[in-house]
């Protein structure tokens, strides 16, 4: 799994690939995009099922209004934009017209999270998964390489009700197999471990796992959970580790407040509270920069995450 | 004379029109609060619709062929449930739960509580777009319903209504028809005042449609509207219905502060007084 060698793809190009599985397997599935059919990889689609492809141009809201008519007809469509946008500039369109409509509008948000680089903050998305998890009968993905977020787009395609799915910009490891299982709802756990647990989703996983790696040197023996849905929660899994582990550390590639760490301590807090750090981004908007620079200067590096798990150790009790 | 309704037919409308504007009144002096003048106003285009336009069948509201009636500006509801109810969707009776705990007839409509009301609405200026959505969907199989689009006019102030018109004048949704409610108030004062419409044809013509003006008022002339909007082939049609917030009720008529109000009982009283008067 920790590799040198592994491929580094972008989770948006599984999502293209994915987009034009679902489009063989399914004739409803249509794909609307706001000019930006390219860098969120909907030109495949495009290509491939040109009759099932529409165009927007430059209208986020309208992504959504008019995929929730699509869908209201029959259609299964997929809606894809940057997440600052979708579901950022559209969220009021997405909260009436897809989850209180419950029209099964599926939404891309791209280029999510700092490693979108140099681009800036303007186009770092940070607080998507907070605007999707709040909003009912939305199920929030947030596939963690490129070969799970071909799985993941499929799921989507063919689940009943909207659905999220998060995506990346950057070229990162792809340490799931074509063999890893995916079930909406249910947590993986990729590395068994007692003396804490780290749960994270998307990309940034990978530095979660070469840290429980290296922190193994020192004897200290991590689990580590892939939680690629945050909505619905799988808390019998998350339970289960931190009853063992009695420690938690969350990390993600967005604002601490409202993503996954806030969704893991709201359910921890009712149930069984334990210690908990949480990396992400704490209460700041991003710049412009690389992407591996960026994720450092903003605290969620290999080094951040391993000091994280001996902080949290140590506060049990 | 019209091509395409005889009078005696539209005496019939004209007292159902009546009809459901005495269920408006009735509806929300019960409810206690909603939205009155626009209600009122489009009792006529309404009751043309769900009378003699829709291609519907009130027993099996999913039937998959059935003309599509969006109504964006979904404040003004109880219209659509008065006419629904008088058209066999559901008892009449049930129209005094308007706005209450547990009624399937929500302040602003939703789809899922309701069979035959099609989409959630009331954050406006995004009906345009569903409409379209449904219209563009139908078009991909070939399928022959139309589709109908009720639009205040104020709601023309919001951006995503025009992404929409820009939208459906691209793909040419001939099978889509708007309907403007142009009454000239929202709730804050005038159209005019608050943040200026006009020229209004000129900006949909600008946008590729086709272009009707009506009395919102005259069912002959809406019916004709609505027919010759099924002759345009090249571009979705706009019937822009200019009517009179809150009509039937002289001492409310051009009003602005009935826009988002409803009549106290007593005052609710006379208002069916009046109306009765109407038809006798």
């Amino acid at each position: 799994m920790l590799n040198k060698e592994t491929d580094k793809i972008p989770t948006r190009d599984g999502f293209g690939k994915g987009l034009v599985d679902a489009g063989e397997k399914d004739e409803r599935i249509v794909v609307l995009c706001a000019d930006l059919a390219e860098s969120t990889r909907c030109h495949w689609f495009k290509e491939k099922f040109p009759a099932r492809y529409i165009e927007l141009g430059v209208a986020e809201q309208n992504l959504v209004t008019i995929a929730s008519g699509l869908a209201n007809y029959g259609k299964i469509p997929f809606i894809s934009s940057y997440a600052v946008f979708n579901p950022g500039r559209n969220n009021e369109q997405i909260r009436t017209l897809v989850s209180l409509s419950k029209l099964p509008v599926k939404i891309a948000g791209g280029h999510a999270g700092v490693s979108v680089g140099p681009d800036g903050a303007t186009h770092q998305g940070l607080e998507d998964i907070a605007l999707m998890r709040v909003q009912p009968n939305m199920t929030v993905l947030i596939p963690c390489d490129a070969i799970e977020a071909r799985k993941a787009t499929l799921a989507a395609a063919f689940y009943d009700g909207p659905v999220y799915i998060r995506l990346g910009r950057e070229k990162t490891a792809v340490f799931t197999t074509e063999e890893t299982p995916f079930e909406i709802g249910k947590a993986n756990i990729l590395r068994v471990g007692k003396d804490a647990t780290v749960i994270g989703c998307g990309s940034l996983l990978y530095n979660a796992l070469i840290a429980a790696e290296e922190l193994s040197k020192d004897k200290i023996d991590v689990e580590v959970i892939n939680c690629h849905t945050i909505k619905p929660l799988d808390a019998e899994t998350i339970l289960s580790s931190v009853k063992k582990t009695s420690a938690i550390v969350s990390v993600e590639e967005h604002q601490i407040m409202g993503g996954l760490g806030s969704a893991v301590a709201e359910m921890l807090a009712q149930n069984f509270p334990a210690p908990q750090e949480l990396i992400g981004v704490r209460d700041r908007f991003g710049e412009s920069g690389e992407a591996g620079e960026l994720i450092e200067a903003l605290g969620m590096g290999v080094k951040d995450i391993k000091a994280a798990i001996i902080k949290v150790i140590k506060r049990k009790k | 004379m019209s091509h395409y309704i005889h009078d005696d037919k539209i005496k019939d409308l004209e007292l159902m029109a009546n009809k459901i504007r005495q269920a408006i009144i009735e509806m929300l002096i019960e409810a206690g609060s909603g939205h009155t003048a626009g209600s009122l106003g489009m009792a006529d285009i309404f009751t043309a619709l769900y009378f003699h336009i829709l291609n519907h069948d009130p027993k099996n509201p999913d039937w998959p062929e059935r003309d599509r009636l969006i109504l964006s500006n979904g404040h003004i509801c109880p219209v659509r449930y008065a006419a629904m109810a008088y058209s066999g969707y559901f008892p009449i009776e049930e129209l005094k739960t308007l706005r209450k705990f547990g009624s399937r007839l929500q302040g602003h409509p939703e789809r899922n509580m309701l069979p035959g009301v099609e989409t959630t609405s009331g954050p406006l200026g995004s009906g345009l777009g569903e409409a379209a959505g449904i219209a563009y969907g139908a078009r991909m199989d070939g399928k022959k319903f139309r589709v109908y689009c009720a639009m205040s006019d104020a709601e023309h102030q919001s951006g995503n209504l025009w992404e929409s018109a820009m939208f459906a004048g691209n793909n040419k949704l001939n099978n889509l028809t708007g309907i403007i409610d142009r009454n000239n108030i929202q709730i804050s004062g005038m159209t005019e005042n608050v943040m200026a419409l006009e020229p209004l044809r000129a900006k949909y013509e600008a946008f590729n449609w086709h272009v009707l003006e009506v009395d919102g008022h005259n069912i002959e002339e809406f019916v004709d509207a609505v027919e010759e909007a099924k002759t345009i082939y090249e571009k979705p049609t706009v019937i822009i219905a200019h009517t009179i917030p809150g009509k039937g009720i002289p001492e409310m008529e051009f009003d602005y502060k009935w826009h988002g109000i409803a009549p106290k009982p007593e005052e609710g009283e006379r208002f069916l007084k009046e109306l009765r008067k109407n038809v006798e």
